[in-house]
Order: C-alpha cells, then sequence, then structure tokens
C-alpha cells in the first residue's frame, strides 16, 4: 500500500478556511525555515487512501478476537452515538461548572453505578488508561503510608504472573518490587506471601482471577495478610469482565483498584487507544484521589480532594470515553450487568472444554472468563510453536489468542471470548484450532510458514530493532 | 558448540579474558548467544562504572525479550565496546570477538571454569532442558 | 434490559450441558459464598436503545455548549474538516486491538507510520513514538527521558502552562526529582533566572513555546543554556504553531512534545486527548511508549511493525523506564487525517489567520479598556489582558450571548484566544458586548 506521501502531487489541496476577515499580521518572531513536509493531496486521495488501509485492519467487526486479558467484546454503536452528541463534544474544559452541569452530571452518575458495582466508595476519571490507573493507584498508596508518617514502606508485593504493568508502574510511583513466585495451580503462594510481608510492605497488587483465568479462592486471606502487615491491597482491573454483578473487588479485600472501561465496558479499543482507567478507592483514601470529583445536590460543582495526589493528566480525563461507558451500563442495568460474567465465563468454559481433547490445557478446573493452552508439547514433538498456530489462526480470519502471557506458562496461548460472541463463533474458532493441530501433525512446516492468506507474511522484527526505519523518507522510497 | 581453551567460563555463561591479574575482557559465550537468539541492542555500562561479582551490568534485547548479563568479577569498567551497541548482530556471529567490556583493578571473582569444566556444564544445561 | 449477548437461553443451555455444568451456579459454584455479592446490584434496571439516546441526550442538553469561543489555555477550538470525522469513525479503525499481529493490522500499522513521520515534520525532530495520553503526560515522561544517576533535578519555566507542571509534580512524585519551577517575568519566561538554575544536576530545561500567556519565547538562549550545563533542552510547543514558528529541531531541542487536541480532536470536555512525544536519533531509545518501524516480510514486501518493544513494559516490567502500555491510537489517526487534509499550506493557513484573529482581537479590546498584560511580549493565538471589571461579572454577561470569554486568571487578568473559527464579525461582537460591561 503506498503511503499518503507517495499519493501526494505539488499544490493539491482541499478548501476548508475562508479568506482572512481582518488585518494580516507579519510576526518578528522567528520564523520556521525548514520546509514543511506534508502530504498535498485532495480530499478524494485521503477517502481511497484510508479505505484502503481500514481493509487491511482487522476490527471486531471483521471477526472474532479471543485475546486473553483484553476483553475485545462488541463495541456498541449507540455509545458512539452518544460520545458525539455536540452537548458533549463541543464542551472545552475550562468552562464555569455551572456552564457544564451535564457532564458533571454524568461523572456523578457514573461514579455512584461503578462504585456499587465494585464495592468501592469514590472514583477519579482522570487516568486515561489502565497503567495510569496503576500508577494512580500506587500513588494513592503512597499518600496514605506518607499521611501516617509510615516511611519505612518501601515495597510492593506482585505475583510473577503480573501483568508487565504492574511492576513497572510500582517503580514509577517509587517502589521496589517484589516478586512472588505462583504455585503450581497459578495462584498465590500463601507461604510466598507471608514470608515477605512485613513492615516494609507498602501493598499488593493483585487481579483475581488471576492472569490464567482461576479464580483464587484465598483471595480473603491473601488481602488479610497484607492488611494485617500494614498494606494495602490494589485491584488490578483487567479480569473484571469475570465477575462483573456478582464478585465485587471491593468486598475482596482490595482498597484500591482501577476499571478498565475499554475491556469490561465495551469501549472500543481504537487500534490501541484511547481508553480509560478509572481508580476507585475506599473512603479512607479518597481524600488523595487526583484531578476534579463532583460534588454537589442541585447545583453541581467539580472539586479537588483535600489531600490530592495532583493531576494525573490535564483537565478531566478521557470524558467522552467515559460517555461511551456510561451509556452502556444504563443500558444492561441491574439484570445486565451479572449477565456479561455469567456468558463470559460459559462461553471460556465451552471453549476450554471443546479445545481439552485436541491441545493441552494446564489447568483443568473451571476457568473463569479466559484460559490458558500451552504447545510446550507441540514445540517439542513438532517443532510447532504457539507463535505458529497463532499466525496459522489468521489464514481462518479470527485474530490470534494472546501469545505469551503470562510468563508462568511455556508457549501459552490466553483465550478469552467475551460474552458476546455466539455459539457459531466459538464452534468457528474450535474447528479452525482442530484443523490446525491435524494439519500441523500431517505438515508442521505449512504451519510453521503460516500465514498464507494475509497481505503480508511474517515480517522482519530482528531488521526492524536492529535497523530501526521509523519515518518515512522520500529518498529511501 | 565454539569453547575456545585460553577463556575462562561463568554459571551464567559469560566469558573472561584475563589480560594480568587485574585486568579483563568479558563477553558472553556461544552457547549463550544462541539460546537468546538475533540480538537486537545491547545497554551497556559507562566506563568508570563499579560492579561486584553477580550484579547485573549489561543486558541484550532480542525482539522480545530481554536478558541481564552479570558480572563474574568485581572491578571497575576502564572501557565498553562501543561497537557492539551498533553492530549486535556480531554477538551472534563471533561471541568471542564481540567483548562487551573491560575491567580493571579486579579483587574479586566467581568461581570461574576451564574450557573443560564449561562444556561439561553446558551439556549438563542442555540435558535438564530436555 | 439491553443486552449484547447473542446466545438465547436455549443455546446457552446447550453449552452448559456440552461443558459438563447443570447450570449457571454450577459455574461459579468453585468461588467461595463469603465474597459473593449474592443480591442484585443497587444500580437503575437497564434501557432499551431508544431509552438511552433520550436519558444521554437530555444530560448533554444541560450543558451549554458556546457558539463563539475564545477560550484556549491548552484546549483549543479550531476547525475539524469533515473529512476528518468520517475517516475516524471507520469501524475497522474503531474497533481494532493493538497492532501486535502485524499481518492483520497493516492499515493501522501503516497509518502509526504515517503519524509518526508528520509529527517529526511538525518539530522538525528524527523520530516519534506512537503518541501518549496528552500534552502534559508527555512533558512528564521527557523528563524520565532525562534523568539518570548524576542528573535528578529539572527546571521549568513558570510560563509553562500550570496544569503541564501539576502533572509533572504528580509524576515525579514517586522517585526522587528535585523540580524547579522559575517563575515568569512579564509574561516570558525569566531567562536570567533560568540560566542561574542551571547546574550539573539539572537533567533537563522545560520550555513552552508559545508559552502559557501566548507570548512567544526566544528559545535560543535557553537551548544554550541547557547544554552548555549538560542539561537536556525540552521544548512543548502548539503543533498549529509549527506550520510558522522556528521549530525545536532548529532550534536544537533534544526532546519536543505538545499538546496535539489542536490537530483534529473536538474540545470533549478534555479527553481524548494526544501526548506527542520526539526526539533526535540519539535519544530514539529513551522514548516511552509504542513505536511503529518499516521493514520487510519474508517475500521482500514493504511493511510495517511495532518495534523497539524491549524498551516497554510487557517485557522489562520493572525495569520499563515508563509503564505506559497503550497510545491514543485513535487520536493520533485524527492527526494524521487532519494534517493529511490541511497539507502545508492548510496548516499555515489555520496558524496565520489564528494569529491574525488574535491580534485584532487584542487591539480591539484595548480600545474598549482592555489594556495588554504583557505589550513588549509578542504573541501567536493567545493573549493576556488587566480587566477593568471583574472577569466574572464580564463572562456572565458574554455568556447570555452564547460567547465563552477568556480565561481569568489568578491575578485577575484574563488569558484570550482566537482562532481560524472567530470571524471578524464574532470578534466585534464580543468587543462591544465588553465595552459595554464596562460601562
Amino acid at each position: 500500500m503506498k503511503t499518503i506521501f507517495e499519493r501526494s502531487v505539488e499544490k493539491r489541496k482541499l478548501s476548508l478556511l475562508p479568506e482572512c476577515d481582518v488585518p494580516a499580521v507579519d510576526l518578528e518572531a522567528a520564523d520556521r525555515e525548514t520546509p514543511l513536509d506534508l502530504p498535498e493531496v485532495s480530499e478524494n486521495d485521503i477517502s481511497r487512501h484510508f479505505s484502503e488501509m481500514a481493509k487491511s485492519t482487522h476490527g471486531v467487526n471483521d471477526g472474532f478476537y479471543p485475546l486473553g486479558s483484553c476483553t475485545m467484546k462488541y463495541n456498541p454503536k449507540v455509545n458512539d452515538e452518544a460520545a458525539s452528541l455536540q452537548g458533549f463534544t463541543n464542551i472545552h474544559p475550562l468552562q464555569p461548572d455551572h456552564t457544564v452541569q451535564g457532564c458533571i452530571g454524568l461523572m456523578k452518575e457514573a461514579e455512584k453505578t461503578l462504585c456499587e458495582i465494585t464495592g468501592m466508595d469514590r472514583m477519579t476519571f482522570q487516568p486515561a488508561a489502565g497503567a495510569h490507573g496503576e500508577f494512580t493507584g500506587l500513588l494513592l498508596i503512597k499518600a496514605y503510608h506518607r499521611s501516617r508518617n509510615d516511611l519505612k514502606r518501601n515495597k510492593i508485593i506482585v505475583p510473577d504472573s503480573a501483568h508487565g504493568t504492574n511492576p513497572a508502574s510500582a517503580v514509577m510511583a517509587g517502589y521496589e518490587v517484589i516478586n512472588i513466585p505462583s504455585k503450581e495451580d497459578g495462584c498465590v503462594d500463601l507461604d510466598a506471601l507471608r514470608n515477605v510481608a512485613g513492615d516494609d510492605t507498602a501493598g499488593l497488587m493483585l487481579t483475581n482471577p488471576n492472569t490464567v483465568g482461576l479464580f483464587d479462592k484465598n483471595i480473603l486471606e491473601i488481602t488479610d495478610i497484607v492488611h494485617k502487615a500494614g498494606g494495602l491491597c490494589y485491584y488490578d482491573g483487567a479480569n473484571l469482565n469475570a465477575v462483573i454483578g456478582i464478585v465485587r473487588p471491593g468486598d475482596m479485600g482490595f482498597d484500591c483498584m482501577h476499571i478498565n472501561l475499554h475491556k469490561t465496558f465495551s469501549t472500543p479499543h481504537g487500534g490501541g487507544g484511547p481508553g480509560a482507567g478509572p481508580v476507585g478507592c475506599k473512603e479512607f483514601l479518597a481524600d488523595f484521589l487526583p484531578g476534579m470529583l463532583p460534588a454537589g445536590e442541585d447545583q453541581l460543582y467539580l472539586k479537588k480532594p483535600q489531600n490530592s495526589i495532583g493531576m494525573m493528566k490535564a483537565y478531566n480525563g478521557n470524558f467522552l470515553i467515559l460517555v461511551r461507558a456510561y451509556a452502556y451500563i444504563i443500558m444492561l442495568g441491574r439484570e445486565g450487568i451479572p449477565e456479561i460474567a455469567k456468558n463470559a465465563v460459559l462461553n471460556a468454559n465451552y471453549l476450554r472444554v471443546m479445545l481439552s481433547g485436541k491441545y493441552v490445557i494446564p489447568y483443568k478446573e473451571t476457568c473463569m472468563h479466559e484460559f490458558v493452552m500451552s504447545l510446550e508439547h507441540e514445540k517439542a514433538s513438532m517443532d510447532v510453536t504457539a507463535m505458529d498456530v497463532a499466525k496459522a489462526l489468521l489464514d481462518y480470519g479470527i485474530h490470534p489468542p494472546t501469545m505469551y502471557f503470562p510468563l508462568i506458562v511455556h508457549e501459552a496461548l490466553m483465550v478469552e471470548p467475551t460474552e458476546t460472541e455466539s455459539k457459531e463463533a466459538l464452534d468457528s474458532l474450535i474447528k479452525a484450532f482442530t484443523e490446525i493441530y491435524d494439519k500441523a501433525v500431517e505438515d508442521p512446516e505449512y504451519i510453521k510458514n503460516a500465514p498464507h492468506n494475509t497481505i503480508i507474511e511474517r515480517p522482519d522484527e530482528v531488521s526492524a530493532a536492529r535497523h530501526p526505519k521509523l519515518r518515512y523518507i522520500p529518498e529511501d522510497n | 558448540m565454539n569453547i575456545p581453551e585460553e577463556l575462562l567460563y561463568s554459571r551464567s555463561h559469560e566469558w573472561v579474558k584475563f589480560a594480568d591479574d587485574e585486568t579483563a575482557s568479558v563477553g558472553i559465550t556461544d552457547y549463550a548467544q544462541e539460546e537468546l537468539g538475533d540480538l537486537v541492542f545491547v545497554n551497556l555500562p559507562e566506563a568508570g562504572d563499579d560492579f561486584a561479582v553477580g550484579e547485573v551490568f549489561a543486558d541484550v534485547e532480542s525482539v522480545k525479550a530481554v536478558s541481564d548479563i552479570n558480572c563474574p568479577l568485581t572491578g571497575t569498567i576502564s572501557e565498553v565496546n562501543e561497537a557492539i551497541m551498533d553492530e549486535p548482530e556480531s554477538i551472534n556471529s563471533d561471541p568471542y570477538g564481540a567483548w562487551f567490556v573491560k575491567f580493571e583493578g579486579i579483587s574479586e571473582q566467581e568461581n570461574l571454569m576451564d574450557a573443560a569444566a564449561y562444556e561439561k556444564y553446558v551439556e549438563e544445561e542442555k540435558a535438564k532442558e530436555e | 434490559m439491553g443486552s449484547f449477548i447473542a446466545n438465547t437461553d436455549r443455546q446457552q443451555q446447550e453449552m452448559l450441558t456440552a461443558a459438563g455444568y447443570d447450570n449457571f451456579e454450577d459455574l461459579f459454584a468453585h468461588i467461595p459464598d463469603v465474597v459473593k455479592l449474592g443480591r442484585e446490584l443497587e444500580i437503575d434496571r437497564g434501557l432499551s436503545e431508544m431509552e438511552v439516546c433520550r436519558k444521554i441526550e437530555s444530560l448533554s442538553e444541560k450543558n451549554i455548549v458556546f457558539r463563539h469561543i475564545f477560550r484556549g489555555a491548552g484546549a483549543y477550538d479550531h476547525y475539524i474538516p469533515s473529512i476528518v470525522k468520517e475517516v475516524v469513525s471507520k469501524e475497522e479503525f474503531v474497533t481494532a486491538y493493538t497492532p501486535y499481529q502485524a499481518e492483520v493490522s497493516q492499515g493501522n500499522l501503516q497509518s502509526i507510520f504515517e503519524y509518526q513521520t508528520m509529527m517529526c515534520e511538525l518539530t522538525g525532530m528524527d523520530v516519534s513514538n506512537a503518541s501518549v495520553y496528552d500534552g502534559a503526560t508527555a512533558a512528564a515522561e521527557s523528563v524520565f527521558m532525562c534523568k539518570d544517576r548524576k542528573r535528578k533535578s529539572v527546571v521549568i519555566s513558570g510560563a509553562v502552562n500550570p496544569a503541564v507542571i501539576d502533572v509533572i509534580r504528580t509524576y515525579c512524585s514517586g522517585r526522587e526529582t528535585d523540580i524547579n519551577v522559575v517563575p515568569a517575568k512579564n509574561g516570558l519566561t525569566d531567562a536570567d533566572a533560568v540560566c542561574a538554575a542551571l547546574n550539573s544536576a539539572t537533567a533537563c530545561l522545560i520550555v513552552q513555546q508559545p508559552n502559557f500567556f501566548g507570548n512567544i519565547e526566544d528559545a535560543d538562549r535557553f537551548c544554550r543554556a541547557a547544554h552548555e550545563a549538560g542539561a537536556k533542552f525540552v521544548m512543548s510547543v502548539d503543533p498549529i504553531a509549527m506550520a510558522v514558528l522556528k521549530t525545536p529541531g532548529e532550534y536544537g531541542a533534544d526532546i519536543a512534545v505538545g499538546e496535539g487536541q489542536s490537530l483534529g480532536m473536538p474540545l470533549g470536555f478534555g479527553g481524548p486527548y494526544l501526548g506527542f512525544m520526539t526526539t533526535t536519533q540519539k535519544m530514539m531509545r529513551q522514548l516511552p511508549g509504542r513505536i511503529v518501524g518499516q521493514t520487510e516480510d519474508s517475500e521482500g514486501n514493504v511493511c510495517y511493525v511495532l518495534t523497539l518493544q524491549a524498551r516497554e513494559q510487557h517485557i522489562r516490567r520493572e525495569k520499563a523506564s515508563s509503564n505506559i502500555c497503550s497510545n491514543e491510537a485513535l487520536c493520533a489517526l485524527t492527526a494524521t487525517v487532519y494534517l493529511s487534509a490541511m497539507g502545508p499550506e492548510g496548516l499555515r493557513q489555520a496558524a496565520e489567520l489564528s494569529v491574525n484573529k488574535a491580534h485584532y482581537l487584542q487591539k480591539e479590546l484595548e480600545k474598549a479598556g482592555f489594556a495588554p498584560a504583557y505589550p513588549d511580549a509578542e504573541f501567536f493565538k493567545e493573549f493576556v489582558t488587566e480587566s477593568p471589571v471583574p472577569p466574572e461579572r464580564l463572562m456572565a454577561e458574554l455568556e447570555k450571548h452564547g460567547i465563552l470569554g477568556g480565561l481569568p486568571l489568578e491575578d485577575g487578568k484574563i488569558l484570550w484566544c482566537a482562532t481560524e473559527k472567530n470571524t471578524r464579525e464574532d470578534i466585534d461582537d464580543l468587543v462591544t458586548l465588553a465595552g459595554e460591561v464596562i460601562c
């Protein structure tokens, strides 16, 4: 596909802006001297270019996306319509409170509803993503310990199965990371936890169900151990889809948490963003929350908490994303929210059981919303790896599951169907996986060279990293 | 598996070439580069940095992973090999020529193995994997 | 109740049976009762799509949408071409995941590659990442790019947007960082004080262009001073202004960041916005976040892929320099389409129109009795005036006519903004009303 720069023809342009109706001003300040090399194209060129690019991008609208830990559920279009209302898009973030009663009202309602769903007391909508939320939560924990003059707590406990953002966020918040090994069943090793929990523990970061898709039954004991040692517990909300409406993080002993609106609450992934990672907390941490929180009854206003940790980004967070999530929540409502978890878990177990004939599923008990497959055996016997099977799925128009995560399972493929996939879609995945396995036995080279039907073959990632070409350069092409 | 006779080896697969009692150069072995796969970048320390036995003094990146390189000695970095930063592929093609750093003022070393002992050690490692 | 679950009750039962469960309770039986909620959520009942629309619309109607906006301070009302909205609504772009599987994401990856190229063109720098959450977090992340074992302090001009300074403080509150904000002088960075503040422990100096007050800084001196102290020079820039002003690349800056919202994103009460980060070839590997690179596939076809991933959290974990996982992909796409639609001439036009309108507004306001606060400084599209009346009174009057006036500042001054969207007539109306309030 040509780049937009290669479609450029000198002097082509659109007719977007009017003539100037005021005197022209010649600035004295130093001018830009380097030519500005942006594409010169017509609107038709743009339309065709991006249509071509859209056709080479696999969206949820194109097919199944069973990505473990990503919750790629269907993105309802009514959410997008809500977020396009001029009454939201044309609002300046620094308008006076009395002119944004609708925005503050939506934030207030959303906070109330999400707190009820998660078992938290207050919530900030400033964080723009899950990792951003994690960083926020850890700063809350830090502020809490500081406020009690408990300054020796400099360690955060993280299980080795955790998502990479967990330890990275802890380091950003100035903590040292203590990794604890998981048991054979993928759950937290209570003894290992007891060993490291002490008076230098600031907190624990955990997700439940865990990253191998299992609900850790010892959760109350886990959070209790940390609390008794004087630390706080942070819930990574990435897996909330498994338990929403059925179990609440606040009832499992967590003190603060983030929600991924772009996972559990159906806001679209946008090809990698924007998302939103609101952070909820129990009352005792509420005073430290960042950004502005809704306050007031009839006349609403925004207020920064007394001992706020500050600002996680300028303004009010990804508000238009919150609008989408709010539309989703009110549409599903009291009855619809728990149905999410029920069907997410059903769909995952259905797949797990139906695939366990041909593939190795290391954890054999009832899974939650996702489960892990291991291709270790196939690698050893046929030299067919998780990567190979994943690439072979592309030929079926199915986006591969998450590869090589969590790190505690070798040659892992993590599958999360979500509740919005139909039985037909699940059956077609089972069929694809089955055919790939059979083909691998018969002709492993074919699978090792997959995909065969996509617009490109496997890219050379080694060269890309050794000799990075990170922008278009006219002379090169 | 290439294991030059004249070098000494650590348990974490670094090679050490002593110029005299207090100076040496360090790199990673053929076994190590094979296990790591195609290397795309290496992060080296700076001349003047001090390291003790067991400390991480560098790391190497492949496309999907980062691996720490542990220090087999206690001493001060006298020189770093900038060339391997520009051409990390040389670590894969010539692991014993692609030295990472040179040490001076060496006061301690871990129990290094000679070529024969290292060869045996590598066999054991390989057996463990299967 | 709304639902997006396709499977009917009968299908659900079929699947339960096939998987070996009697009912849904069975599926959740292994979860201890003591942690289960065990009751209905205390939230409203679900709604049909039509009811959802009505409810959200009535919420949005409680907001006042100003027809004429003269307020900036980091979020700007620039014209958004229709083609932009069209392209960024394409379902593939909206619903796709992060392009980890290159073979089915070439469109997404190529659009980011084009975005990176355009941001380099705008700022004059060598390398761009795929974007971060917003301009303020971009500035904060740039601090971490510059910090090392010996240099842990940051000098920030007090003429930088206070919200950006706030975010930098919050970001640095976890790790040992000495933040020195040098108060602005006469609406500009206090050059003498800044130079005096730079020393051998300074990791970087951060200056905004145009600055928070709208004034244009002479960044030459700061760049030289920073480099002489062995520190990095970071510029936070307005992307529209880059069409006409000397770029960070031309100044010799090490890092150029900024807020990309002006490039086709609506005001949206604060987000989602777009933080761009660009730097020199030398500092490429210090960039946080995703980066797309060009490569070839096994058949020699040009293609694109996420690269330099070994910098990122999913590989480095606690050794990563940043925890960032997402980029604002759809917003980066928005900027790409916007810049394609505007082209070099269109962007220059948007910049020049904004400058011209702002200067016209300033002159007329001055005639009406609003004296310029920093008459000696040259401004771009924003400027500060004194106010002969309490700003709240002025704003209330303007509000009655659908006008959002400039931002009242803490010291009783007002920060005004004009862009290509404000016509001469709108400006004249504003000035007339403002004059009336004084009388």
